[in-house]
């Protein structure tokens, strides 16, 4: 079907509201409660636009779009009314940007820097409190806009049913539990709730501090545990040639976004200072030395050559692996079966 | 899995049996606890352990550890008995019905309450709300597989959706939960001893003449032996060298001394790793691998989705992606290979393997394809056995109850099984070198209210847990989830290691061993 947005006219699907309609087609609207996954929440009143014909300004995530649609977005009075909400959603809380891990990632500050709002007009002076008691996720309430899209995560996602609103008006908060510091509640940290908070409410704990959103390159790739293969997206710092956080990929068939607690946070061992950086060979006296890969592969080559000749290819067998590639696996039978000449090839497949 | 992820949610009843999904597969759980949300839904959970699946269950079912095969037998006797089987799909796409039929008909569900622990009426309202909710789809893990009657279960598994229709259809099929990134493709690429890449058979005269041909060398027609053979093999001498590729056999393997006894024995050990694993400790060389974020490659997933691994960070130091490894190593043997990078030797790997032939790299982009993909037009194939089975007609297959290898007796009056939990990975290798990760999850034997009062053991204590084979000092978990005179203890502890005291015994055909089962004893420590 065509609609107009700000008197040019686009195609849009039926079934799609005017946020999606006008996202799909380039249009920018600030949205900060809509999350592709939870669905429409009508809460945040940012995304409010103006349709011909309709009474006041409507919440463009919440109308579905219709045949010949006239629609408004940056007329005066929306963008008086988006100000208006950004600048309470600011004021209501304390959106510090200058060490905020969202910085340049946050989706309050890009709707108050299309706005040109540069400091909050009001000051409800709200309370600082944050929950640092869980072992991967940092909460800072005072940067949160009760959007509830990590309450719709927790409980219609990943169905771990932890966050929910508690408390009245002024005194909302996103609460795990009976209210218990995240790290004493039932909490799996998953993450879902980082993956999908629009400000620096709710962050990943370890990278705090460690890299700006902009200078990490993102690179996609699989995650190394369980055989579900959920997508993940690793934050790289180049420079430091470290993975600093991992997300979940949100288009993937497989995972949706989802990862577990180890699939977004057991990352550290690849930086780990235990890792082997060199071939070693086992001395006389038992202890490890560390030799070239020339003189390891030599004394490999050569010893199973030994054992081939006296003993036959069947005195060679080799564990593959079920934690590397497709590729590694089909060059170790490969190499088993045409250089070992032996069939002796198994893995932890039953394991 | 015969089925795909996203499929999940067109499911009616969904059963799980013997896999504590939200521990070892928290995503599918995940989708599976969304279906249930959604209303459209039904769970069913059998397991040993009352896990949180079982939060979310129409009906929840304890069976007694090693009951599996009855059980099945069981829920398929009262469907026929019932005539609530799907008869049409029975008679135009099954063989070998009258001779399942003539076996569970012995599985009243009164024998199978003696025999299983489970009420007979949960037994009678599973077979109900399965065989009557439209669409269902079953899922398991090790807790089926990991048996001496293993293969038994897996049939018996297979058996029930065969009577139940289930096979072919979007939210149905048997979903085997596979545990490793990677171990779906291990097994496609022949790793194992007695198949070729895509399980073309090693012995096979037209399969030899394929690899033959394709790599100019002769390879052996015998079946190779498997890794509990190979550990075996080295005590007895058979087995003069072992290559050992990210693999931690002291951790993961069964009856933990034999295991240590095999690699101290082994004329030459080569174990290839990121870390000094428990195993790499007994080596003769090591060499130094890379982690899966410092290559390039493809995993494929447990619905048989093959996705690309792309290289990330530098790996450390002059460690090498496994296949530089394998390559140095061959062409030290005189090789002469030359591939220069994963996509090479991908493009040869899909000429020979037939269920991979369609994928490229750039076919696979970042959604993947799910196999078989014959054709470079090929979609992929999300459900398998559509229209017919692989082999033409499903087979059935009367499948007789046995009990484990080893029960409890008077001295070790315990069944005592082991598995995973949510914020460990199988041996450790990896999460056990991650800050944060281990304050989650330690070292634990989960034991039963009453059985813990009557031992006079407190939630925390030490407990000394001992089998025929060694013991193991740890922690008591105190719960009610678990049933009275059955523990449990997850593997993942180098400093506790469940299999100190798993049992050796195999499933005769698959040689997986018995993880699930062997008795115990627990003191206090």
């Amino acid at each position: 079907m065509k609609v107009t947005i700000n008197g040019k006219e686009y195609e849009a699907r039926q079934g799609q509201t005017v946020l999606q309609a006008a996202r799909d087609n380039g249009v920018y609207i600030p949205s900060l409660c809509y999350h592709p996954k939870t669905g429409p929440a009508g809460k945040c009143r940012v995304c409010i636009v103006e349709i011909e014909g309709a009474r006041g300004l409507q919440t463009s995530c919440t109308v579905p779009v219709k045949e010949g649609m006239i629609i408004n977005t940056e007329s005066e009075n929306v963008r008086k009314a988006q100000r208006l909400v950004v600048d309470l959603l600011l004021s209501s809380g304390r959106h510090d940007c200058l060490a905020c891990e969202q910085n340049g990632a946050c989706e309050l500050q890009d709707a108050a820097y299309r706005l040109g709002i540069e400091r909050p007009t009001f000051t409800l002076a709200p309370k600082e409190q944050t929950d640092n008691s869980a072992e991967f996720v940092f909460r800072e309430h005072a940067k949160c806009i009760q959007c509830g899209r990590c309450i719709a995560g927790c409980n219609a996602t990943v169905v771990n049913e932890v966050l929910d609103f508690g408390f009245r008006g002024h005194d909302t908060k996103v609460i795990c539990d009976d209210d218990v510091p995240m790290g004493s509640s039932t909490c799996v940290q998953c993450g879902e709730c980082v993956q999908l908070c629009p400000t620096g409410a709710i962050v990943d704990k370890l990278p705090r501090g460690k890299a700006r959103t902009w200078q990490l390159e993102k690179v996609e790739t699989v995650c190394p545990y369980c055989g579900v293969g959920c997508r993940q997206e690793l934050h790289v710092d180049r420079a430091a040639n470290r993975i600093v956080r991992i997300s979940g990929v949100e288009d993937s068939p497989v995972n949706e976004g989802m990862l577990c607690v180890k699939g977004r946070y057991a990352f550290d061992f690849v930086q780990s200072p235990e890792r082997l950086t060199a071939p070693l060979i086992r001395e006389d006296g038992g202890t490890f030395r560390k030799a070239s890969w020339d003189e390891a592969l030599t004394l490999v080559a050569s010893r199973f050559g030994d054992v081939v000749k006296k003993h036959g290819p069947d005195a060679v067998a080799g564990l593959a692996s079920a934690k590397v590639t497709n590729e590694e696996n089909f060059l170790f039978q490969k190499f088993m079966r045409t250089r070992i000449i032996t069939n002796n090839i198994d893995h932890c497949a039953r394991l | 899995m015969t089925n795909d992820i996203a499929g999940i949610k067109a499911a009616d009843v969904i059963l799980v049996i013997g896999s504590d999904t939200t521990s070892a597969h928290p995503v599918i759980a995940a989708r599976i606890k969304q279906a249930v949300r959604s209303g459209k839904t039904k769970l069913i959970v059998i397991d040993p352990k009352e896990i949180r699946l079982a939060d979310y269950a129409t009906i929840y079912a304890r069976q007694r550890c090693g009951t599996d095969v009855a059980v099945l037998n069981g829920i398929m006797h009262v469907i026929l008995k019932n005539g609530w089987e799907a008869k049409e799909f029975v008679a135009s796409r099954c063989e070998g019905f009258d001779a399942l039929k003539a076996e569970v008909e012995k599985y009243t569900p009164e024998a199978v309450e003696k025999i299983s622990g489970i009420p007979a009426a949960t037994l009678t309202a599973i077979a109900d709300l399965f065989s009557h909710a439209g669409t269902g789809g079953l899922f398991y893990s090790m807790g089926i597989t990991q048996h001496t009657t293993g293969v038994d279960n897996v049939k018996s598994t297979a058996n029930l959706q065969m009577i139940c229709g289930n096979m072919g259809k979007t939210g149905g099929g048997v979903n085997p939960l596979r545990g490793q990134s990677n171990v779906q493709g291990a097994c496609d690429m022949g790793g194992l001893p007695n198949v070729f890449p895509a399980y073309q058979k090693v012995g096979d005269e037209a399969v030899q003449a394929k690899f033959d041909k394709a790599w100019g060398t002769k390879c052996s027609v015998k079946p190779g032996i498997t890794i509990t053979e190979m550990i075996d093999g080295a005590i007895t001498g058979n087995v003069k060298a072992l290559y050992i590729m990210g693999e931690n056999p002291v951790i993961s393997d069964p009856d933990q001394h034999h295991v240590q006894k095999a690699l101290e024995a082994c004329g030459f050990l080569v174990v290839q790793d990121m870390f000094l694993t428990e195993t790499a400790k007994y080596a003769h060389v090591v060499l130094p691998a890379a982690a899966w974020a410092e290559k390039d490659g493809t995993f494929t997933n447990t619905e048989r989705r093959v996705q690309r691994l792309n290289k990330a960070v530098q790996a450390p130091g002059e460690a090498k992606s496994d296949w530089e490894i394998i390559q140095g190593i061959a062409n030290a043997m005189g090789a002469g290979w030359q591939y220069a990078n994963s996509e090479a030797i991908f493009e040869e790997m899909r000429t020979l393997t037939p269920s991979y032939a369609g994928m490229t790299y750039d076919r696979l982009g970042s959604m993947g394809l799910q196999w078989p993909c014959p054709t470079i037009e090929h979609p992929g194939t999300p459900v398998l056995h559509r229209e017919k089975f692989t082999r033409g007609l499903g087979l059935m297959t009367a499948i007789p109850f046995k009990e484990a290898a080893e029960l409890p007796d008077a001295e070790y009056p315990f069944v005592l099984t082991t598995g995973r939990v949510l914020y460990q990975f199988h041996t450790g290798t990896m999460t056990r070198k991650t800050a944060g990760i281990n304050k989650l999850a330690g070292p634990m034997v989960m034991l039963s209210d009453p059985d813990a009062a009557a031992l006079g053991v407190r939630n925390g204590e030490k407990v000394k847990v001992s089998t025929r084979r060694g013991n193991i000092v740890t922690y008591a978990s105190v719960t009610n989830k678990i049933g009275k005179g059955t523990v449990y203890i997850p593997f993942h502890y180098a400093e506790a290691p469940a299999n100190r005291l798993t049992i050796a015994a195999v499933d005769p055909v698959a040689k997986i061993p018995e993880f699930k089962v062997c008795a115990a004893k627990i003191e206090k420590a």
